[in-house]
């Protein structure tokens, strides 16, 4: 009898589809707790460096090292009360944090974290990822409207015009790998084997494209949409409980998401640095290079928030459109114009 | 099946949220339906294995020019009851453009399309298949080879709308206190500080 149902089951034509659905359910689970773990974890690492920046001992309390604090925080986050004000749009309100913190998860579905171990290999990764960092502006940009407040309004704002204008420069750093790479599967990209006078050549753009990912996640010395000094808290100004949580989760997950671009893009993606493939390098696995090279990236990101003040608002737009859009778009055409000179432009057919 | 499915689920929420965006009573809520509607379109262009296009959709339209839509509609106060006041003498011409066009898209439905005879020399190129090349090379090639001219015409017409939309806009306001890094940069300490020796009780001189 149970002959019957299991040829039943296995010839039917909802088989093969349950069967997918739950591998890619079980390989979404795997990425997304990870992620999250990596993400608590980045909140106290944060502090950490940030404390021996400033000659002081972070958190220590909770926990051996104060390794216990993002349970902590998450906990009182957790139980605080959602406070939504009385002249609120409630439903976009509710909305924005869950955006946020949605499109900060989604992009993870096409990064490959080891040679094959990607969730969807799709052809267009690379302009997947770039679409969803740049719906990233809306979360921030309705909960400063859904708010029905003047501060959080202004951060909304603000958070759109400088998104916008550092996607420009992203967008051409983007293409001038594509034209060295010939592909815009991210494996592909990972794996292209460039000569060393291509990195060199290439090493402005991974300058270009760290500033501009900086503003995209609108870190400091960019975080204007937040500024505490002028607009209390900018676009999470009205914001408390879980959905201060999403909005600073999502606002972590950008950063891993821009430093793994980084990785893939510019540091070989799971090679070992360099891609030099002797021995003991290629003993250690690939995931581990790819996670260590993201963390270095990360602690670029927290080393500039120790180290640089903030930008005034006329300088980040000036940098952003006066100085890197040209310069971007002088740099794509001398790679350009590299690549045909040497033959070397990519035919992959 | 699934793709059925898919199909019906994303033509559904883009008229839907198509409808919504003419009926919804706040504008910012019109963007938001619009954006959604980008959102379904790329669904759509997906299923019929177009990723590039969808991608491209989503970036440009959702990414940049739904942003700005948003970021204007936001700051406007609209006063619905004003705007409502000249519906009466607009209907009827807006009804009379709704039937023009519903007509043409009722004839080009069930005619078909066809191309013009005199089209020939335009189909030299036809799309190459997609079972062959991804349709990022396919796309690629029709617009960088096959009909580059057209496409640089294209983007010198949008540098055009571009600088229209800057003489039109553009302000020389006085005043303006211009940072000038360079010039910030390149200050010496000669031409910005002098140190003087004042001896007590006689105060600072004069400069």
């Amino acid at each position: 009898m149970a002959n019957i149902w299991f040829d039943l089951w296995h010839n039917s034509f909802w088989h093969g589809i349950a069967g997918r659905g739950i591998t890619i359910l079980a390989e979404v689970l795997i990425v997304i707790v990870v992620l999250l773990i990596f993400v608590a974890y980045a909140t106290y690492f944060e502090r950490k460096v940030l404390a021996l920046a400033q000659l002081r001992m972070g958190p220590n309390v909770v926990g051996p090292f104060g390794l216990l604090q993002p349970f902590a925080d998450g906990l009182k986050l957790m139980v605080k009360e959602t406070i939504i004000p009385a002249g609120a749009n409630r439903v976009l309100f509710l909305m924005a944090p869950m955006l946020t913190f949605t499109l900060a998860l989604v992009g993870w579905a096409v990064v490959p974290f080891d040679d094959g171990w990607v969730v969807a290999n799709i052809n267009v990764g690379i302009l997947y990822l770039f679409a969803i960092s740049s719906l990233g502006v809306y979360g921030i940009i309705v909960a400063g409207w859904a708010s029905n407040s003047k501060y959080s309004f202004l951060g909304g704002l603000r958070s759109a015009a400088q998104m916008v204008s550092y996607e420009v420069s992203i967008g051409f750093v983007i293409v001038s790998v594509l034209l060295t790479v010939g592909s815009l599967n991210l494996s592909n990209i990972v794996l292209a084997h460039q000569p060393f006078w291509m990195w060199l050549l290439m090493s402005p753009m991974l300058v270009v494209f760290f500033i501009s990912g900086l503003a995209e996640t609108n870190r400091p010395p960019f975080d204007l949409p937040e500024g505490e000094s002028e607009l209390v808290g900018g676009f999470n100004t009205e914001y408390s409980a879980m959905t201060f949580a999403l909005f600073m989760l999502g606002e972590y997950a950008n950063m891993f998401m821009i430093s793994a671009l980084t990785t893939m893009l510019f540091l070989g993606g799971w090679l070992p640095p360099f891609g030099i493939m002797v021995a003991p390098l290629t003993w250690i696995p690939g995931i581990l290079w790819f996670i260590g090279k993201i963390c270095a990236v990360m602690f670029l990101f927290l080393w500039v928030r120790a180290t640089l003040p903030r930008f005034r608002y006329d300088q980040l737009m000036r940098l952003g459109w006066k100085i890197f859009l040209p310069f971007s778009l002088l740099w794509v055409m001398v790679i350009a114009g590299v690549l045909l000179a040497t033959g070397t432009l990519p035919n992959p057919q | 099946m699934i793709e059925t499915i898919a199909f019906y689920i994303f033509s559904a929420v883009l008229v839907a949220s198509a409808i919504m965006v003419v009926f919804s009573s706040n504008a910012v809520h019109s963007v938001l339906f619009l954006i959604l509607a980008f959102f379904n379109a790329a669904g759509l262009f997906i299923l019929l294995g177009a990723e590039f296009v969808a991608m491209i959709l989503v970036i440009v339209y959702v990414g940049a020019v739904a942003v700005l839509f948003l970021f204007v509609v936001m700051m406007l106060d609209i006063n619905f009851s004003e705007l409502r006041k000249g519906i009466n003498t607009y209907m009827p011409f807006g009804i009379f453009l709704g039937i023009v066009l519903f007509i043409e898209l009722v004839f080009l439905v069930f005619q078909g399309w066809v191309a013009p005879p005199s089209g020939g020399p335009a189909l030299a190129a036809p799309a190459p298949m997609l079972t062959e090349i991804s349709n990022t090379r396919a796309l690629g090639q029709l617009i960088y080879t096959h009909y580059l001219y057209v496409f640089q015409v294209a983007g010198l017409i949008l540098l055009v709308a571009m600088i229209g939309a800057i003489v039109l806009t553009l302000r020389h306001r006085p005043g303006v206190q211009r940072q000038r890094i360079s010039v910030q940069i390149n200050r010496k300490r000669s031409e910005s500080m002098v140190i003087r020796q004042v001896s007590s009780g006689a105060g600072a001189p004069k400069l």
